[in-house]
């Protein structure tokens, strides 16, 4: 038998093919054919190797390489580098598995998993993988061992509150839910999630699915439910996918539909997809939106809890509230409450993104500071420079200077400092960032949020933005802080939801820890964090450019102008300020003022 | 090209018989389902691409629905569109981690690459180019979405070769 050194599976599916796939196999035969290699590396057909959507792609073993994106001028020199002399060909590697989990790392000594325990362990498209980490313990106790007042109980003792933003105690709210009357009762799973730079649920929804059916189930149990929906929002195609797979397989195991392990309780559940509203994270909004009208929010009574969806009764929780109930119940309140601080238990996720070393998700007990967070948890800020302000709960938070960086992280404490929990977005800002435009940015995102059916939010919004584009342009004017104030204010006390109370959040706290920006801005028209496009120059310091022509290669505005080895200049009449000059140049030439 | 073009331009998903098939069985499948207009909306988009006011009239006649509210709910969601798009979607994220990552230049770079920007799609119809909110890939900001595959880590000088997957624009090859 002829012993082949490596192996190599060419894709034959005929889409591949098409597209220049056959021409790069004849190319492959060719090359390896000329290199005298046809000893060495055998040329296997196989069908699609991934999805197909990356152009013609060859597998190379014992390597375990999956090149992508390949043509047939690109062969001679991955033949050469491959197989003559041993070393991949980092351009056309595809992303490992690994690489695009990287949102998810090893635990720091810091960190507890317990929502995300098996995430990035077990193959979220099988359920048995759940059930060998004790899946499913949870649920069959309940209903063979617990009353739904026993749940309750259990709940109860664990303190657990819910993760979608406001830390209302679980258990009072399956409670009311329980008690109110009306039939039939409904559960709606919260994964909306729509705080831009937060993604906890859908690292849960798509690693863990079972978690959060069984801890719906459970809650269903508990305040006698029939029906669920997980409203899930439509920027998350995989979870929704995901998660059907996961009902599906638990409807084959007889753990949703007709009596429930053998019990006389039966519960189904569906996925209903959103479609692109921010505002419809808000439980009263998301309850129209299910029922599939506008998705706007109505006043407050009737609650969920007795008038829900289709007017029924309905339990409404977060992801993470469902995913920690089957720990709680296998494990037991007391280990679950001892962790956290005195009325904050257990531990939470945040996606951490901005300016740290580490980006990406992490689980931590309630009570660790925010300084651990950044600075153990996250590694530190990137390139060793300084911090300059922490934004916790999304568009509706806060901004929070570096004095709160020993502040123990609760629901009450991030309240009291002018932010809030929020679900669970964390955003590091370095000193080079501006607060006046990242105040701009949240109050952009909310503005086009605000759905428009209260006047306080649709108006104070935009006056509001309108305010801060202009502080942001150098156009501010002498009264323009009182005013932000005043609107302010307005704002967050006349609107009806969540979305409006608390829109205003981001610039009362950057107005209150950053004041002296705003205030360079208006009068003396400079942007401290030289980021505001208006109120900043691009140069090139001749001393430093070596007319390498980099950056006028790059300037998307071919603004830049100068020959080879000459010192490059930028028309600052067509310069737009967007800085890749900056950015490609490997002299340090380009400087901003 | 130009008879591509006008083909996507005019092209009446209700006059076409398979199109039209798929619309009646996603009708059929979900009219009894509670809250079943968005539902029904959410699988017209993404089979059909978009629910043009004909469609719109179609479904409400299906439903025995005022037209009215159907458009009112259509028009209260960005994920719904009434128009046709280009083949491939590019969608720049401007979620937190994004725009602090530098999001705006990507957009200029795009603009440079293709010559379209964001809400524009190019004169053979072939690419759309859009905005588009947190897609939860914030650890890789900043993020280009191209035909619901998300790619992390972009930067200006890396765009053309991504794009070389969806055009053959001369610029980028
Ligand atoms: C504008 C707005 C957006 C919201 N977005 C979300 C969200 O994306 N996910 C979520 O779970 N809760 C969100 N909430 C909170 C929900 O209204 C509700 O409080 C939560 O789903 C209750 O679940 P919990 O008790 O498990 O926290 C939002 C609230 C408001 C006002
Ligand atoms: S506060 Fe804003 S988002 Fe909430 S109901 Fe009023 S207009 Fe709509
Ligand atoms: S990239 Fe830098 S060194 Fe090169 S020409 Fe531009 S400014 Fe000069
Ligand atoms: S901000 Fe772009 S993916 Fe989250």
């Amino acid at each position: 038998m002829a012993y082949f050194r490596s192996h190599v599976l060419v894709s034959n599916d005929p889409a591949i093919l098409k597209e220049g796939g056959a021409e790069v196999k004849d190319a492959l035969l060719n090359e390896i054919r000329k290199n005298k290699l046809s000893g060495e590396v055998e040329i296997i057909d196989t069908p699609r190797i991934s999805d197909g959507k990356q152009g013609p792609e060859i597998m190379v073993y014992p390597e375990g390489y999956h090149y992508i994106g390949l043509s047939a001028a690109d062969i001679p020199f991955l033949v050469e580098e491959q197989f003559l002399k041993g070393r991949a060909v980092e351009k056309f590697l595809a992303p490992t598995p690994r690489e695009k989990a990287q949102e998810l790392r090893a635990p720091t000594p810091k960190e507890v998993r317990v929502v995300l325990r098996n995430c990035g362990k077990i193959n979220p498209e099988n359920i048995e993988e759940y059930i060998a980490e004790n899946g499913y313990v949870a649920l069959a106790k309940v209903l063979t061992e617990c009353t739904p007042d026993d749940v309750l109980a259990i709940i109860k003792a664990s303190g657990l509150r819910g993760r979608g933003g406001a830390g209302f105690p679980t258990w009072l709210k399956w409670d009311l839910t329980k008690k109110a009357t009306g039939s039939p009762k409904y559960l709606i799973c919260n994964a909306d999630e729509g705080d831009p730079g937060a993604f906890m649920n859908r690292s849960v929804l798509e690693s863990d699915p079972h978690s959060v059916i069984e801890g719906m189930i459970i809650a269903a149990y508990t305040i006698g439910a029939s029906q669920g929906f997980v409203y899930c929002r439509a920027e998350y195609p995989i979870a929704v996918k995901t998660l059907n797979i996961a009902i599906e397989q638990a409807r084959n195991y007889g753990l949703l539909g007709k009596n429930i392990f053998g019990t006389d309780f039966s519960f189904d559940m569906e996925v209903r997809k959103g479609a692109g509203a921010f505002v419809c994270g808000e439980e009263t909004a998301l309850i129209s939106s299910i029922e599939g009208k506008r998705g706007e929010p109505y006043p407050k009574p009737p609650f969920p809890a007795t008038q829900g969806v289709f007017g029924k009764p309905t339990n409404i929780n977060n992801v993470e509230t469902y995913a920690n109930i089957p720990q709680i119940i296998f494990r037991g309140p007391e280990w679950f409450a001892s962790m956290g601080t005195e009325k904050s238990k257990g531990t939470k996720t945040f996606a951490m993104a901005g300016d740290v070393k580490q980006t990406g998700l992490i689980e931590v007990p309630f009570g660790i500071t925010l300084r651990e967070i950044v600075y153990d948890v996250g590694g530190g800020i990137k390139d060793d420079k300084g911090f300059k302000a922490i934004q916790t709960g999304g568009p509706m938070g806060g901004c929070l200077p570096s004095m709160y960086l020993d502040l123990p992280v609760d629901y009450e404490s991030l309240t009291s400092a002018g932010s809030m929990m929020g679900s669970g977005g964390m955003v590091v800002m370095d000193e080079d960032t501006c607060m006046v435009d990242i105040a701009r940015f949240f109050m952009e995102f909310t503005q086009a949020e605000s759905c428009g059916k209260c006047v306080p939010c649709r108006v104070g919004t935009k006056r509001i933005l309108e305010i801060l584009t202009r502080i942001c342009d150098g156009k501010g004017k002498d009264g323009d802080i009182e005013t932000l104030e005043m609107l302010c204010s307005q704002t967050i006390e006349n609107s009806l939801c969540g979305l409006g109370k608390g829109a205003a959040n981001p610039v009362i706290s950057t107005l209150k820890h950053f004041r002296s920006e705003y205030e360079a801005h208006i009068y003396d028209k400079k942007c401290p964090a030289k980021t505001c496009k208006a109120l900043i120059h691009y140069e090139i310091n001749p001393e430093k450019c070596v007319g390498c022509t980099m950056c006028a290669r790059n300037c998307p505005v071919n603004a830049i102008t100068g020959s080879p080895k000459q010192t490059h200049v930028i028309n600052p009449d067509i310069c737009i300020r967007c800085g890749i000059c900056k950015q490609v140049c490997n002299y340090e030439a380009v400087v901003v003022t | 090209m130009e008879t591509e073009k006008l083909n996507t331009v005019l092209f009446n998903p209700l006059q076409d018989a398979k199109a039209k098939a798929e619309i009646d069985a996603i009708l059929e499948k979900n009219k009894d389902k509670p809250g079943s207009i968005m539902v029904i909306l959410n699988e017209l988009q993404n089979t059909v691409g978009f629910v043009s006011e004909e469609l719109q009239q179609y479904v409400a006649d299906y439903l025995h629905t005022p037209v009215s509210k159907i458009h009112g709910v259509i028009s209260f969601y960005s994920f719904f569109t009434t128009q046709p798009r280009g083949k491939h979607i590019i969608k720049i994220c401007l979620g937190t981690a994004c725009y602090v990552g530098g999001a705006s230049q990507l957009i200029e770079k795009i603009k440079q690459l293709i010559g379209i920007g964001p809400g524009e799609t190019n004169a053979d119809w072939t690419i759309t180019v859009e905005e588009c909110r947190c897609v939860g890939a914030c650890s890789q900001a900043p993020v280009v979405v191209i035909d619901d595959e998300i790619h992390g880590r972009v930067k200006p000088s890396t765009l053309a070769k991504l794009l070389r997957t969806i055009t053959t624009e001369e610029k980028i090859a």
